[in-house]
């Protein structure tokens, strides 16, 4: 009893007294406002694995940008195969860091070589420089083909879940029969035949230079797989579209490419992040079968699944031909996972603590 | 409410309104949803109608409908004396009839600044080509409903329950609207703050001269803020008179227990509520029963109420029922 009298006396009536509206305003959580990107790119900061995984990304593309212009070898020279001098096979098959019997004999007269890091393949090629070649090029099949699939995708699937009715079965028909197709078997007709048309077709234009194998490369990305893309998005649209916020802006008086542009697409964006991300791995991957049976990238150009598929003629010999441009691939693929689902937690306001 | 002048011509008028939603049922196979069924009504100007009706009742569909949102199956809307039809009436009407909604997470844009939320109306109408004016107007709508001005950068999760319900509010008043259907503001709010947003409400109607079609479950909140209530049940309109009228002197079985359902703080008429509760539960409303719709529910359900649904007909001073008891 004496407690609670003393407990008692020691509690003060203005404690009950109610708040001001000043202290209801330091009670108010204050924190800098800041655009919705900044605020998802702070997030994004905090998130090391996400960081990490960019700079790599970041890194092999760098290098798969700039080194070609500065290594002294090329990726289709066959050094050994000088115009006017016999082939000097010593070239061919040299492991990593071993010279060919002429490189020697100069470094003898106290030349400097640059060395071969990787050594060269079965045709005397610089190994290091087809591997970087070959990420540039597996790079950018996978960038322009998710970008395709993307664009095509974004607009089928918008319109197609905004506007629904008629319109939506229509373009979902078309979906369902593409999505039912064998897609090994549409990707390789459709490049076999698109190859051999083309070629006729970019005859001295400026396409030439980028080869009808990957011209056709990105057409199959663009015919086959905005599929899954496009049922994504609609599917997204499909439940955004209930959303209250869509309606208010109905009411507002706002068209069908506004609320596309301003509510639907920016609330779907970080699905779209991910499926984009997870898009150029399997694009790569798409391009590394192709290549694989002769339908990828135009001899000589190397791409990481063609070297793949040439180091199998000689893996007992030379595993590290394999390894390589493997382990290259799963950098990649994995960087490209993670940073995509770092972009999703930090884009994505819902999932916030 | 009597100090309102009310205006004796109908701003907004509904005629044998209809709205079915069309369900599949497997392939090829369509069923009716009759979510409003043969609704009429007039809301004068300056009034606040309510809208009660236990949740499923069809109260949404009929708002939406009502702002053209969806498409009406039958009916007229008439705005200001003239039907809401083609193009050049709807621009008119969408200048003049807002709404404000449920939900105050699903309402905002969560990629959209409140500034941009309360200004998307103007933008969309093209009001002010001056961006510095639109700010200013934002300001001044933010201040009307008693938001921080300087929170016009935020995004609507940094806002409470009750905040994001004052964004909606300012968003339906940009474009100085006549006429806003509120559906259901407060229902998802906590209790304490209900009063607060509802209150604000009916300063905006005095300040504004506003109309109001207020939708809502709880015929306390209903009753306090409307001039006229009506009662859906099943998509039907079963009852509608002044306000005092309906809450004090209900005719519909239907009204009465909905009136029977508020918590009533006098023991006195709390003993004297004798009758029985609803029996059962709501029907579908895919599966609607014939004749009076409410009589699978009714304890006074005769044979002849299979027949047809009552008409609405007048019980004096504007209180119409549609019931074939006296
Ligand atoms: N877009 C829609 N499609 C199909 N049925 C709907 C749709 N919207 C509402 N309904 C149905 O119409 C009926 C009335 O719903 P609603 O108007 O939301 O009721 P309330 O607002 O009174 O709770 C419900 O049975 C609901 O399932
Ligand atoms: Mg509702």
């Amino acid at each position: 009893m004496e407690d609670i009298k003393n407990i008692l006396s020691e509690i003060e009536s203005s404690d009950f007294d109610k708040a001001s509206d000043e202290e209801k305003k330091s009670a108010v959580r204050e924190r800098p406002s800041t655009t919705f990107f900044k605020d998802g790119l702070r997030r994004l900061s905090k998130n090391p694995l996400a960081l990490i995984s960019f700079v790599l990304i970041v890194l092999v593309t760098l290098a798969a940008v700039i080194i070609p212009f500065v290594w002294p070898y090329s990726y289709d020279a066959m050094l050994g195969n000088v115009p006017g001098k016999s082939m000097d096979m010593s070239y061919n098959n040299l492991a990593p860091f071993e010279y060919s019997r002429s490189e020697q004999l100069r470094m003898d007269q106290g030349e400097q070589v640059f060395p071969h890091i990787f050594g060269t393949d079965a045709s005397g090629r610089d190994y290091f420089i087809r591997v970087i070649y070959g990420t540039r090029i597996s790079l950018t099949v996978g960038f322009f083909a998710s970008l395709i699939v993307l664009i095509i995708g974004l607009i089928v699937g918008s319109v197609s879940g905004y506007f629904g009715g008629k319109v939506d079965l229509f373009v979902m028909r078309i979906v369902d029969i593409i999505y039912s197709l064998p897609d090994m078997l549409m990707v390789i007709l459709l490049s076999a035949v698109l190859k051999e048309s083309l070629g006729l077709w970019i005859q001295g234009t400026v396409l030439e230079s980028i080869g009808s194998n990957m011209i056709s490369l990105f057409l199959v990305f663009g015919l086959l797989y905005w599929v899954s893309m496009a049922r994504l998005i609609r599917g997204q649209i499909l439940a955004l579209k209930e959303q209250e916020y869509v309606l208010a802006a109905r009411v507002a008086g706002a068209k069908g490419s506004w609320i596309i542009r301003k509510h639907l697409i920016p609330n779907c964006m970080s699905v779209i992040f991910i499926s984009v991300a997870l898009q150029i791995p399997s694009a790569i991957f798409t391009e590394s079968y192709l290549s694989f049976i002769g339908l990828g990238v135009n001899a000589p150009m190397p791409s990481l699944g063609s070297l793949c598929s040439d180091a199998l003629n000689g893996i007992s010999s030379y595993p590290y031909r394999l390894v390589i441009p493997a382990l290259v691939i799963s950098v990649i693929v994995l960087s490209l996972n993670l940073f995509g689902d770092g972009l999703r937690d930090a884009f994505d306001p819902k999932l916030q603590k | 409410m009597a100090d309102r002048k009310m205006n004796a011509t109908p701003l907004v008028e509904i005629r044998n309104l209809k709205k079915y939603f069309e369900i599949n049922e497997g392939f090829f196979k369509t069923k009716q949803l009759r979510a409003v069924d043969d609704v009429s009504f007039e809301i004068m100007t300056g009034e606040t109608l309510g809208l009660v009706g236990e949740s499923g009742c069809g109260k949404s569909t009929l708002g939406r409908t009502l702002l053209k949102l969806y498409e009406p199956t039958a009916g007229e809307i008439l705005f200001e004396g003239k039907a809401v039809k083609g193009k050049k009436e709807l621009e008119q009407f969408r200048k003049k009839a807002t709404m404000v909604f449920q939900d105050p997470y699903s309402s905002l844009n969560p990629r959209m600044t409140v500034a941009d939320i309360i200004a998307e109306p103007l933008t969309v109408q093209g009001y002010f080509t001056d961006e510095e004016q639109k700010k200013k107007r934002v300001r001044q709508l933010m201040d009307m409903v008693g938001l921080n001005t300087e929170h016009a950068a935020r995004y609507a999760h940094e806002f409470s329950g009750g905040q994001r319900q004052r964004i909606g509010i300012a968003r339906a008043l940009a474009v100085n609207p006549e006429f806003i259907v509120c559906d259901e503001p407060v229902s998802a709010l906590d209790v304490s703050i209900q009063a607060q947003v509802i209150n604000q409400f009916d300063e905006l109607k005095k300040t504004l001269g506003l109309t109001y079609l207020f939708i809502s479950h709880d015929l306390l909140v209903v009753r306090h803020i409307s001039d006229r209530i009506a009662v859906m049940y099943l998509g039907r309109l079963v009852e509608i008179g002044p306000a005092d009228e309906i809450y004090d002197h209900p005719i519909h079985p239907y009204t009465r227990s909905l009136i029977k359902a508020v918590p009533i703080p006098d023991p006195d008429r709390a003993a004297a509520d004798k009758e029985e509760g609803l029996k059962g539960d709501i029907p579908s409303p895919l599966d609607v029963p014939t004749g009076c719709v409410f009589r699978t529910r009714c304890p006074y359900a005769k044979d002849e109420c299979a027949a047809n649904m009552p008409e609405l007909t007048d019980r004096g001073g504007g209180h119409l029922c549609a019931c074939i008891l006296k």
